[in-house]
C-alpha cells in the first residue's frame, strides 16, 4: 500500500503546510500578487472564477498555460491549479508546468462521467472536493493527498460547506465506535476500500489534510468551517468578487489564524464594504450544482 | 517549568506539537504577544514566511518575538528559519535576524523538487542518521560565527546550531523520530 511511502508523505508535507491558510482563486498575475500581499498562503490558478463560470457558462478548462506561468512568476507561494475531473492530460501538462498542486475540480466541466484521475500514477500533489466520508476516501485511495469540502462554489452561501464539513466529521466519529465486521459493513456502504475506513476508523480523522471550500465569503464564513473541523480555506469569488478585494483577503486570512476568538474576528469583520452577491442553493435546480459532479 | 510554545499563525504547529510530545515535552499554541509571555522557548513551524510575517506585522507580534528570541530559545524549521534568518532571498524580504545567516528562499524548486532524504549527522549527532523531509525547502547561503553546523544535504547546512537557536531547512515534526525535537526541547530546559 502506497499510503504511507515517500512520495506520499512529500505530496501531504506541502498540505501540512498549507494549514491554517487561506487559498485565494486568481486569475491573473495582478490578482496574484494582491493575494501574496494579503497572506494567502497559497493561490488557485484558474480561467474564471466559480461565479463567472456560473453566469457565462460553457464549457469550463484548465487555465490558459500563459497566465499560469505568469502567476507562478508573480508570486513565491505555491501555485495550484485546476484540472478537469478525469482530464489526466491537463494534470500531466500541469505537471510539466511545475505547479505546486493540481485540484481535480468539480468547479470545471467533467471531462469523464466515470472516472477520475489515477493520481497514484503523478509526482505532482492532488486535491480533491468531497461532500462525505465516502467521496473523501474514494478520492485519497486514487491518491488525492488532500481533501477539500465541495461546498457549492460560486454561491457565496455558506450552507453546502458546512453541510460537507459536519457530515465528513460526523461519518468519521461513526466509525471510530464500530466493530471490526462493522467496519467491513461499512466499507460496503461507504463505496471505499476497508484498509483506509479501518485506518480511520483507528484515528478519528482522514489519513490526509481537510480542508473547506464553496462558498466562503466572510471572515466568519472561514471561522466557522475551521471551528467545524476544516484545518485551512479555500476561498474563490469571495475575494476577488467583493467589493474591496485587499481588504477581503486580509481579513479572511487573519479569521483562518484567530477562528477561536470572536475579538479578533470583529475586528477582522469590520470595514470590508459589501462581500460577494450570493445565491440561495435551495432554490437551485440539482443540474445548475456543481457538487454533484464527481463520481 | 512553563511549556513550549509552538506558533500557530500558519503552518504545521500541530505536527510540531505532537513531535514535542514524542520528545516528552508538553506544549501549547501561541498566537498572540500575551501568550508568548506564558512559555519557556517557541518553535516557529514550516509553512508560509510571507502569511506569518504578514500576520506578525498586523499583530504587532514582530518586536515582542524579537525580544522573546533575545532571552528564549527559538526552534525554527524552514519558513521558521527563513523568519529567524538575517538575509533572506529570493525574494528578499523582512526577517527577525536573531541568528546570523543568510538563506534563499525556495532554493530546490517548486513542490515536485520536494523530498524526503537520509542525512548523515556531523558533530553533536554523531552516528545517528537523520530522515530529512525537505517540502519546497530554502537553503543556508551562509552560516555566521555563531552557527555551528549539525547536519548537511548535498553540501549545504541544514541542521545548525546558534547556541539559543536551532534552525532546520528540514521537517523534523514529520518523521516519527525525536531526536531533533529532543535536542530542542533539552536546550530549554537548561
Amino acid at each position: 500500500m502506497n499510503y504511507l511511502d515517500e512520495t506520499f508523505r512529500v505530496k501531504v508535507g506541502l498540505a501540512e503546510m498549507l494549514k491554517g491558510g487561506v487559498i485565494m482563486d486568481v486569475t491573473n498575475a495582478e490578482q496574484a500578487v494582491i493575494a501574496e500581499k494579503a497572506g494567502a498562503c497559497a493561490v488557485m490558478a484558474l480561467e474564471r472564477v466559480p461565479s463567472d463560470i456560473r453566469k457565462e457558462g460553457g464549457v469550463a478548462r484548465m487555465a490558459p498555460i500563459r497566465k499560469i506561468r505568469e502567476i507562478m512568476e508573480a508570486v513565491s507561494i505555491p501555485v495550484m491549479a485546476k484540472a478537469r475531473i478525469g482530464h489526466f492530460m491537463e494534470a500531466r501538462i500541469l505537471e510539466a508546468l511545475e505547479v505546486d498542486y493540481i485540484d481535480e475540480s468539480e468547479v470545471l466541466t467533467p471531462a469523464d462521467e466515470e472516472h477520475h484521475i489515477d493520481k497514484r500514477q503523478f509526482k505532482v500533489p492532488f486535491v480533491c472536493g468531497a461532500r462525505n466520508l465516502g467521496e473523501a476516501l474514494r478520492r485519497i485511495a486514487e491518491g488525492a493527498a488532500m481533501i477539500r469540502t465541495k461546498g457549492e462554489a460560486g454561491s457565496g452561501n455558506i450552507v453546502e460547506a458546512v453541510r460537507h464539513i459536519r457530515t465528513i466529521v460526523k461519518e468519521i466519529k461513526q466509525l471510530t465506535v464500530l466493530g471490526k465486521e462493522e467496519l467491513v459493513a461499512e466499507a460496503k456502504r461507504l463505496q471505499a476500500p476497508l484498509e483506509l475506513v479501518e485506518w480511520v476508523a483507528q484515528n478519528g480523522k482522514l489519513p490526509v489534510p481537510n480542508f473547506s471550500a464553496g462558498g466562503i465569503a466572510t471572515p466568519a464564513d472561514a471561522a466557522l468551517v475551521m471551528q467545524l473541523g476544516a484545518e485551512a480555506v479555500f476561498v474563490g469569488s469571495g475575494i476577488f468578487k467583493s467589493e474591496d478585494p485587499e481588504a477581503r483577503a486580509r481579513a479572511i486570512v487573519k479569521a483562518a489564524t484567530y477562528y477561536n476568538d470572536p475579538v479578533k474576528l470583529l475586528e477582522a469583520s469590520e470595514d470590508l464594504g459589501m462581500a460577494m452577491p450570493g445565491l440561495d442553493v435551495s432554490k437551485m435546480p440539482e443540474s445548475e450544482m456543481l457538487q454533484t459532479r464527481g463520481w | 517549568m512553563k511549556p513550549i510554545g509552538v506558533l500557530a499563525l500558519q503552518g504545521d504547529f500541530e505536527a510540531h506539537q505532537k513531535a514535542l510530545a514524542r520528545a516528552g515535552a508538553d506544549s501549547v499554541l501561541v498566537r498572540t504577544a500575551a501568550e508568548l509571555q506564558n512559555v519557556a522557548g517557541l518553535v516557529i513551524p514550516g509553512g508560509e514566511s510571507t502569511t506569518m510575517l504578514k500576520l506578525l506585522r498586523l499583530e504587532n507580534l514582530f518586536e515582542p518575538l524579537r525580544e522573546f528570541g533575545q532571552q528564549r530559545p527559538i526552534f525554527g524549521t524552514c519558513a521558521g528559519a527563513i523568519l529567524l534568518a538575517s538575509e533572506v532571498s529570493s525574494p528578499q524580504q523582512e526577517s527577525l535576524g536573531l541568528v546570523d545567516m543568510a538563506i534563499e528562499r525556495n532554493a530546490y524548486g517548486r513542490q515536485l523538487d520536494s523530498r524526503v532524504v537520509r542525512l548523515a549527522a556531523e558533530d553533536g549527532l554523531t552516528g545517528k542518521e537523520l530522515e530529512a523531509v525537505f517540502i519546497r525547502a530554502p537553503i543556508i547561503r551562509r552560516v555566521g560565527e555563531t552557527g555551528r553546523v549539525l547536519a548537511r544535504y548535498l553540501g549545504d547546512p541544514v541542521l545548525v546550531d546558534f547556541g539559543r537557536h536551532l534552525v532546520a531547512t528540514f521537517h523534523p515534526e514529520l518523521t516519527p523520530d525525536p531526536t531533533v525535537h529532543r535536542m530542542f526541547v533539552d536546550r530549554v530546559a537548561r
